[in-house]
């Protein structure tokens, strides 16, 4: 398929993905701002929201102060914020757009009635209705778009590069997710009663606390946790998962220069497939998690070289 | 001066004429709120489905919907099939003088043109001079645009043999009327249209380069903030081929290539949206961002067909126009079946003495504008208008024509005071390869505010559904 296309579908993917996992980082963010704890600390929590995504400067140009009003504003609605849910939906809509000759019906509908009705609601009333019903809207559309996608696009290159855009970045987001809410606890990490609704929190916002219940009958556990969201590879959303699908649509495009990329893939993989959880929080999660990220930015180099720049 | 208006529906007398009888029946037995509600679905539909067009002058982006009319233009058999070999005989005339003027110039060597009207035209190309193209065609897709004028003769306005667009409207329609009421297309036997697509696919590979066995067939066009950009992704999907724009393509050894995610892949037939000024840097336009590069030299080596072909607008441009029924009496040795609208040349000193004279009767058009852009509808100006035309006019005569203001036929439109008559003129598509087609009809263009006589959908213009009816009255 011609390399703009795969470009356009890559990032179409991967714009409604970021959109979707943002929506669940504020969510459970705000669900957390809602457990006792001091404003102090309630808006560190919104900051450190800002920093995961390197976006302190340019929420400081337009607001004064971190609060949860300013940063849900600006991380939901605002279309100065390039990383915002509506910049995101509107991306994966221009990308849509410029290849919508590509997608089945069902998918550029889906794709543009999301961004239609998104442009119609005002921040206020999203504010007014509750955040929580928004969130939830965000992951409905994403799923039904996911959902469409699968179930009505032929099995071929257009498929597998949305599929890989897709992984690219969820593996990159729960990588993103987790480092964040790790950092949050470990911090003020004392009170184990709280602590308890922040890990549920964490798990609810990658739709895994019924998983965490299925797969372990011991309370819920930082290193259980981790284990979880980086290793399990039957949890669709976990490191391991996205890595392995990545090695298999990696597979189902290679090329005549892709195998240095396939080669860093399949490294990544290994790396979590023969892990051990015990070893990961040895060497510290956090340096996990960047070495992760790192690669995951490597591999999206890596994929935009081979195939959607090609000559 | 009155006007007699040519109704489509209902003739002098006030008598339903016979192939609109069934149709009419039905309306009338329609509520008004029924036809509004309709008109609303239809609204809602075509935006869901993105099916837009942007406008050029508003802020980058904007979209905007083509209203679609939900009364459909109705053509008796009889008068579709006069109309077709009119079509046929004209756009057969038009090839032949391309294929001619780029080759021996026979009919400026026997004097039936004037030969600088066509050697010193902007649109003329010399780099296309003495090049072969495949089955000698130049035209592959054109969109004719005829009007009917009060008396009930058909006029042909334009010949569009560049980049005519407007077709995926007519399927779009089509689509739509059937989705609204299906209870008409079991009521009247219709023409099908829908299959257009694939007939334009078929015309494009007979076209291709001679020894290519299976041809890669694409569709260039400007990218998506083209005005016409939902019609080009709907025609590369409709037929299944990549809708590429020029930085996808590149030329090497004069092969033209498209960039895929497997490599280089060889592309054979071009169906280019793209004007001849921005198709190569290096040839034409040298700021043009949306060319391909050597793409001329590969044409030039008959290495990739592209359709149409570079230097089309010589024969559609206005000041060529006037020519066409000589063009069809020199290469066919026929009479022309479909009629030319009398044109004043106004580089001529009498048509330009007659014109200046009678501006506020006329129609004055820019001879290389296009889309109701430059253009002076007399009986509609105000004087401060004409005043102003008439100064651009004596600035630079040989830049225009005028003809007289054609009394465009009216057909019954749903307009929001209700049920009433709109001027409308017909676009078919006729399409030229190894032989000639169309599919029956082709896209009314409607100008929906009252008294209006300009259809582009640039200017207020909207759709209507066209049926051509395969036999005479239902």
């Amino acid at each position: 398929m011609l390399s703009r296309t795969a470009d356009h579908l890559y990032w179409l993917a991967r714009y409604t993905e970021r959109a979707e996992n943002l929506a669940r980082l504020l969510d459970v963010s705000y669900q957390m701002s809602l457990l006792p704890q001091s404003i102090a600390s309630q808006n560190e929590n919104w900051r450190a929201i800002l920093a995961l995504n390197s976006l302190e400067d340019a929420f400081a140009e337009v607001y004064d102060e971190v609060n949860v009003e300013n940063v849900l504003h600006f991380m939901v609605s605002d279309p100065a914020n390039p990383s915002s849910i509506q910049s995101c939906l509107r991306a994966a809509r221009e990308n849509a757009h410029a290849v919508r000759g590509t997608l089945t019906a069902e998918m550029w509908e889906s794709v543009n009635a999301t961004w239609l009705e998104l442009r119609q609601q005002q921040f206020d009333h999203i504010l007014a209705r509750g955040i929580s019903e928004f969130f939830d809207w965000v992951k409905l559309r994403s799923a039904l778009i996911r959902g469409v996608t699968f179930g009505t696009m032929l099995r071929d290159d257009a498929l597998h590069f949305i599929r890989l855009g897709g992984l690219l970045e969820r593996g990159d987001n729960t990588a993103r997710i987790l480092d964040m809410q790790y950092h949050v606890l470990r911090q003020n990490g004392d009170e184990a009663a709280t602590d308890f609704y922040r890990w549920s929190a964490l798990l609810r916002s990658v739709s895994a606390f019924q998983v965490y219940r299925k797969v372990y009958s011991e309370a819920i556990t930082p290193a259980r946790v981790a284990e979880l969201l980086i290793l399990r590879m039957d949890m669709p959303r976990s490191l391991h998962a996205c890595a392995d699908g990545i090695v298999r649509m990696l597979q189902l495009i290679a090329n005549s220069v892709s195998a240095e990329t396939e080669r860093q893939a399949g490294v990544l993989h290994a790396r979590l497939h023969f892990a051990r959880i015990d070893d990961v929080l040895a060497g510290g999660l956090h340096a996990y998690l960047s070495d992760f990220m790192d690669r995951i930015y490597d591999l999206g180099d890596g994929i935009s070289r081979d195939f959607l720049v090609a000559a | 001066m009155t006007v007699n208006f040519y109704n489509e529906m209902v003739d002098a007398e006030g008598n339903l004429r016979s192939h609109y009888r069934a149709f009419a029946d039905w309306l009338a037995s329609m509520p008004t709120e029924r036809l509004a509600r309709k008109r609303a679905e239809a609204d809602t539909a075509f935006h869901r489905v993105g099916i837009t067009f942007a406008v050029y002058g508003e802020e980058a982006g904007t979209e905007r919907l083509i209203p679609f009319d939900i009364i459909p233009r109705i053509i008796p058999a009889g008068e579709w099939q006069a109309l077709q070999a009119g079509l046929w005989q004209r756009v057969t005339a038009l090839n032949a003088f391309l294929n001619d003027i780029y080759h021996a110039q026979e009919i400026l060597r026997a004097g039936f043109i004037p030969s600088e009207q066509v050697l010193r035209n902007p649109q003329f190309r010399p780099e296309m001079i003495g090049v072969d193209v495949p089955s000698g065609i130049y035209a592959h897709v054109a969109g004719v645009d005829i009007v009917r004028a009060g008396g009930g003769d058909s006029y042909v306005l334009e010949d569009n043999l560049r980049v005519p667009s407007g077709v995926s409207y007519m399927i779009e329609d089509r689509k739509m009327m059937m989705r609204l009421f299906p209870e008409l297309f079991s009521r009247h036997k219709i023409a099908p249209v829908q299959h257009y697509p694939d007939m334009l696919l078929e015309n494009l590979r007979t076209v291709a380069p001679k020894g290519v066995g299976d041809p890669t067939v694409v569709l260039l066009t400007p990218g998506a903030y083209n005005s016409a950009y939902f019609e080009h992704t709907f025609l590369a999907q409709q037929m299944g081929v990549e809708l590429v724009e020029g930085r996808d393509l590149f030329v090497r050894d004069d092969t033209v290539y498209m960039r895929t995610t497997q490599g280089p892949q060889r592309v054979d037939v071009i169906y280019r949206r793209l004007d001849d000024d921005f198709l190569d840097p290096l040839a034409f336009n040298k700021d043009s961002m949306l060319g391909v590069p050597g793409l001329l030299s590969a044409y030039r080596a008959g290495r990739v067909t592209l359709a149409n072909a570079i230097g089309t607008g010589v024969a559609d441009d206005k000041s060529i126009y006037p020519y066409v029924p000589e063009m069809i009496r020199f290469y066919l040795g026929e009479t022309p079946l479909l009629n030319n609208v009398p044109t004043w040349i106004l580089r001529r000193p009498d048509d330009l003495a007659y014109v200046l004279a009678h501006l506020p009767e006329l129609v004055v058009k820019e001879v290389h504008g296009a889309g109701g852009y430059g253009m002076l509808v007399g009986p509609a100006a105000s004087k401060s208008e004409i005043d102003d035309f008439r100064a651009r006019i004596l600035a630079a005569p040989d830049k225009y024509i005028a003809q007289p203001t054609l009394a465009l036929s009216n057909c019954p439109t749903f307009v929001d005071a209700g049920i009433a008559p709109r001027h409308l003129d017909l676009r078919p598509f006729v399409l030229s390869g190894k032989g000639i087609g169309m599919v029956p009809g082709g896209l009314t263009r409607v100008a929906l505010r009252a008294g209006s006589l300009v259809v582009n959908s640039s200017q207020g213009g909207g759709t209507k559904d066209t049926w051509v009816l395969e036999s005479e009255n239902a």
